[in-house]
């Protein structure tokens, strides 16, 4: 994004808070009990990229959460933080809040700027990027709740503080949102590269019936590939150690699942909802994330065929980078977890079904 | 200037050029369904997919500029698959019913299939079905059948200028419609059918009626306006089954008015198909011969006039004109509207501008003109303009919707002078532009002070600098397309009601006249080819042949000499128009000095050299015109009220009269109640 305006385009910031992953509620927690951070974060993070004006793009079924932002901003309005000569400190700066109204693509960030434009959340092609024509066409950055709202404690505490937490390459502290089968699902933020069982055993108090009852874990979101508790149990909570795995952090939502778990059910819901929130304007999302869930609705009752599931994989790698935005790449991926670490138990139910159907 | 290599082959572009087009340009097809030449960029099929070096996933062609030093690749093994992935997810919901369907064999999911597809489904599940949507009496839609490339929609925003349709829903329940149950009101509308890609949107009119390889096609040239679109006659046997456009960057591009498109069932009934003689007060059918012999024996020694209508070529204007001139007669006459235009200077009547050139203006000012009804196509090359620079446009006349936004100035002429003396908020607007146009229509100039108010015009050009070197801003913008060439052809008289005051009338296809105000005796020859209001009155009917009849030529508002072509014969005894002539001559002792075609043609030529030159706009020599006078305070009142019906062919079709029902006759109903 350009420092300096060099044709007159203001710039802007538009701060992500279409929290909508599923797993996810960090972004939430932030907003429901700390909304000043966000609002400190949105003046520093403005005022070092020369934007006078920054949007809160909010989830629309966020509503209470919405109600506590707008009246965290208020207050700082009304304190003479925001708005002319924000905090005495020369710079003018309007934040404005802006509802959604519910859809999962609004998160993606140039569906986002296409909504709080007023037209139909469908995301952009790239290029041009944000950064240089984004919101109205002017520089824009979209930055996630979470960022922004670091941003203070990073200026207070300084970069090198922040720097020293995590591995290399994998720096800083990150809010995980341990959720599922666990005895104490929290938000929890913590350090980057903390091992997953680690963090599992001590903020999620452990997985439900002893570790030694865990299947599988989504470790950042619906959207990321599942890995099994052989790998998680030496896993690192980062960026490069999850990759290694072939899934990744994704938001940071680890979704625990025990052997109580209808693995299959489970991704074929996870299917239902990229075939539910898919906006539909590329044709391999919209009529792929349909047909995959249709056929893992008929995994989950082992009424297909045993070459099927080599098809739902060709599928998902027909719709795989072929979109304009990752939403046809998400819908892939858990699909393509499920296959690779449990196709022994698809394989089983289509032949107990066979076997049903005969007898 | 980025230079890259596709599939091998180097090739250097202008910045900003898409992979696509730098492929078009190298003569390598990428299939596409969404990217359409002349409309914003989606990216949406996901059809135009290719490798290119260094980036992780496939790109898509259409939207991505070329950049130097790029490699790009459209028939490697990932492309292949991209392309064939993206084939089988459009095909899964789409249905199998192309034995029923109109887009058959034009379909271009149809043929990509075939070209980029794989020949059996792997799809079981349930298929999706979509209700039709009502779109009027011109667009059929299946709506199944869509693959929500939008190009329909962006058609609708971009170039007709009515946001009528929407994408509506999301993910699989998206579906292309018009939310208010409504016909489309455009004059465009036709063109969603040749957008859409698939058999979602079809024509209603034609539905079931061909296959195109059935179809014998001919190339010529529209004359239900004075634009001149390029189009395509589709026959079979002898029978014009439909009406497409064809390319041409200067004209109309690729579209075609609804009229030009669906007018064509008019060319079936109310058709003259023999020749009438009017016996003892009722026409009876008659022979060539008869016909000929009546007007021998009538036309003795009686003041002879002759007018041509607006549908009338240059070879029969020229025989004809070569004709009265050998009996004699004086009374020329093509302003059948009575319209004042000084035929004296073309670049009095002329759209001197052309109609690509109105992409360089800058401001324009319409003067007593409705363009959306008198000429669409215009009408949409203003609206690109006004997209592309948001460029201001001034309306003198009646308040209309145009669909851009309008400045409105006045009703009359007194507007105009206003214009003149540098009053008013336009006139800062005129005088600050560049490239300033006046649009001067037909209905400011069809009354008694006609030739008056084009002074004005021509002074308000003069005055804001429209006329210089590089650029003339004048224009007349007419509604006829034999109006341009009757006047280069110089078939008028000094007056435009001097036809009242013969007692012998020759009518070309003339049917648009005040023919009461006629003497009771006077003896009138109607030729043309429909049953219309002129040849009620007719004396001697002789059939002619309409303009997908004949090899004909025609001059447009810009002064654009296009040929038409024969793409059938006219029905039973009609002939084509000139030949008619011709042989009548000879009956009349005063034979014509042409028997065929290139003679005719080589007549014209002599008579006005702008016939030398086929598809080529000559620049007028800009010289005074008009006749100084005081104008009347009286507004302006526009020529044309129906777009649907404005010349025999039209008001002889079962589609425009429909039309007519649901655009007009309900629009105006609306009117008078919003009224009260």
């Amino acid at each position: 994004m350009p420092k300096e305006s060099k044709d007159g385009r203001p710039s802007y910031l538009v701060i992500n808070a279409d929290e909508s992953e599923p797993g996810t509620c960090k972004d939430r927690d932030i907003i429901r009990h700390e909304p000043h951070k966000l609002v400190e974060g949105a003046l520093l993070a403005s005022f070092a990229m020369g934007a006078h004006a920054c949007y809160i793009y909010i989830r629309g079924e966020f509503y209470y959460e919405a109600v506590a932002l707008q009246k965290a901003i208020d207050e700082a309005y009304a304190a003479g933080l925001l708005g002319k000569n924000a905090a005495g400190s020369g710079w003018d700066f309007e934040l404005y809040l802006h509802r959604g109204a519910g859809a999962y693509i609004c998160g993606e960030e140039t569906a986002l700027l296409n909504s709080l434009e007023g037209k139909k959340g469908f995301p952009r092609n790239k290029p041009p990027f944000p950064a240089g024509a984004g919101l109205y066409a002017c520089p824009t950055t979209v930055n996630n709740v979470e960022t922004i709202s670091v941003v203070p404690e990073i200026l207070r505490r300084g970069g090198a503080w922040f720097g020293g937490i995590g591995r290399e390459k994998n720096r800083g502290t990150k809010v995980f949102c341990i959720s599922g089968h666990v005895n104490n699902r929290c938000n929890v933020e913590e350090a980057m590269s903390i091992p997953l069982k680690e963090l599992i055993e001590k903020h999620g108090g452990g997985v439900r019936g002893g570790w030694d009852n865990l299947l599988a874990v989504i470790p950042g979101g619906s959207s990321t590939r599942l890995i099994t508790k052989e790998i998680s149990e030496t896993v690192l909570m980062d960026f490069d150690s999850l990759r290694a795995v072939n899934s990744g952090l994704g938001t940071a939502a680890v979704i625990v699942m025990d052997k109580s778990t209808d693995i299959v059910y489970a991704i074929a819901r996870l299917a239902r909802f990229y075939w539910h929130e898919s906006c539909g304007q590329c044709t391999p999302c919209r009529e792929g994330t349909g047909w995959m869930y249709r056929i893992m609705q008929r995994m989950v009752r082992g009424e297909a065929n045993l070459e099927e599931i080599d098809m739902l994989l060709d599928i998902g790698s027909e719709i795989e980078g072929h979109t304009i935005c990752a939403h046809g790449d998400a819908s892939a991926w858990p699909i393509q977890g499920l296959i690779k670490h449990f196709r022994p138990e698809m394989e089983r139910r289509i032949l107990e079904y066979r076997k049903q159907i005969a007898a | 200037m980025p230079k890259l290599t596709i599939d091998g082959m180097e090739v250097t572009v202008e910045p900003g050029t898409s992979i696509l087009q730098a492929a078009e340009k190298l003569g390598i097809e990428i299939p596409r369904f969404c990217y359409h030449d002349k409309l914003s960029v989606p990216a949406n099929c996901r059809m135009c997919l290719v490798e290119v070096e260094k980036s992780p996933k496939p790109v898509a062609s259409c939207a991505m500029p070329c950049g130097d030093d790029m490699k790009v690749f459209t028939q490697s093994a990932i492309a292949k698959k991209a392309r064939k992935g993206v084939m089988e997810m459009l095909l899964i919901n789409h249905p199998l019913d192309c034995p029923i369907c109109d887009q058959g064999g034009e379909c271009d999911l149809q043929d990509q299939a075939v070209s980029f597809g794989f020949d059996r489904s792997r799809y079981h599940e349930e298929k999706r079905a979509v209700k039709d949507k009502e779109m009027g009496p011109l667009v059929k839609t299946v709506m199944t059948r869509c693959i929500h490339c939008t190009r329909c929609v962006r058609f609708g925003e971009e170039i007709a200028g009515v946001d009528e349709l929407g994408v509506l829903g999301r993910g699989e329940h998206l579906e292309i419609g018009n939310y208010v149950t409504q016909a489309m009101t455009s004059e465009l509308s036709g063109n969603l059918i040749d957008v859409c890609p698939v058999g979602a949107l079809t024509s209603k009119p034609y539905a079931f009626t061909a296959r195109p390889w059935e179809l014998h096609k001919t190339e010529s040239v529209d004359v239900l306006d004075a634009v001149g679109s390029n189009i395509r006659i589709d026959c079979r046997g002898a029978e014009v089954l439909r009406i497409l456009p064809r390319l041409h960057e200067d004209i109309n591009e690729e579209w075609i008015s609804d009229k030009t498109r669906f007018a064509v069932d008019g060319l079936k009934n109310q058709r003259l198909d023999r020749p009438y003689v009017r016996k003892n007060g009722k026409l009876q059918p008659a022979t060539w011969p008869e016909a000929f012999d009546a007007i021998a024996a009538q036309l003795k020694n009686r003041k002879i006039g002759a007018i041509v209508g607006d549908l009338a070529d240059c070879e029969s204007i020229i025989a004809l004109k070569d004709l009265m001139r050998a009996l004699g007669a004086a009374n020329l006459e093509c302003r059948q509207d009575t319209a004042q235009i000084d035929p004296a200077q073309p670049a009095g009547y002329l759209f001197n501008t052309t109609i690509a050139g109105i992409e360089k203006a800058d401001a324009i000012l319409l003067v007593g003109t409705n363009p959306r009804v008198e000429a669409a196509l215009i009408n949409a090359r203003i609206r690109k303009t006004w997209l592309a620079k948001r460029i201001k446009i001034g309306v003198i006349g009646p308040q209309m919707d145009l669909n851009y936004p309008t400045k409105y100035l006045g009703a009359g002429p007194e507007t105009l002078e206003e214009l003149l003396n540098g009053k008013g908020a336009f006139a800062d607007v005129l005088s600050k532009a560049q490239n300033p146009m006046i649009i001067l229509g037909a209905g400011a100039l069809r009354r008694a002070d006609g030739l008056s108010i084009q002074v004005l015009a021509r002074k308000v050009a003069e005055k804001y600098n429209m006329v210089k070197e590089g650029w003339n801003g004048y224009n007349m913008l007419h509604s006829q397309a034999a109006r341009v060439g009757a006047l280069s052809l110089g078939f008028v008289a000094g007056n435009a009601e001097t036809w009242q005051k013969v007692n012998a009338l020759y009518l070309l296809g003339a049917d648009e006249l005040p023919l009461e105000k006629m003497e009771v005796n006077t003896f009138v020859i109607y030729q043309g080819h429909h049953g219309d209001r002129g040849a009620t009155r007719a004396d001697v009917i002789l059939p002619g042949a309409a303009y997908t009849e004949k090899n004909a030529t025609y001059v447009n508002t810009e002064g654009r000499p296009q040929h038409a072509r024969q793409a059938i014969f006219p029905p039973g005894e009609a002939r084509e128009d000139w030949k008619i002539i011709r042989s009548l001559s000879e009956v009349l002792g005063k034979t014509l000095p042409y028997d065929t075609l290139a003679q005719v043609r080589q007549r014209l030529v002599q008579e006005n050299g702008l016939f030398n030159e086929i598809d080529a706009v000559r620049s007028a020599k800009w010289v005074p015109f008009g006749k100084e006078g005081k104008c009347d305070k009286a507004p302006f009142v526009l020529p044309i009220n129906n777009f649907y019906m404005t010349d025999p062919i039209s008001r002889a079709s079962r589609v425009m009269a429909e039309c007519t029902k649901v655009f007009v006759m309900k629009a105006d109903q609306e009117r008078a109640v919003a009224r009260g």
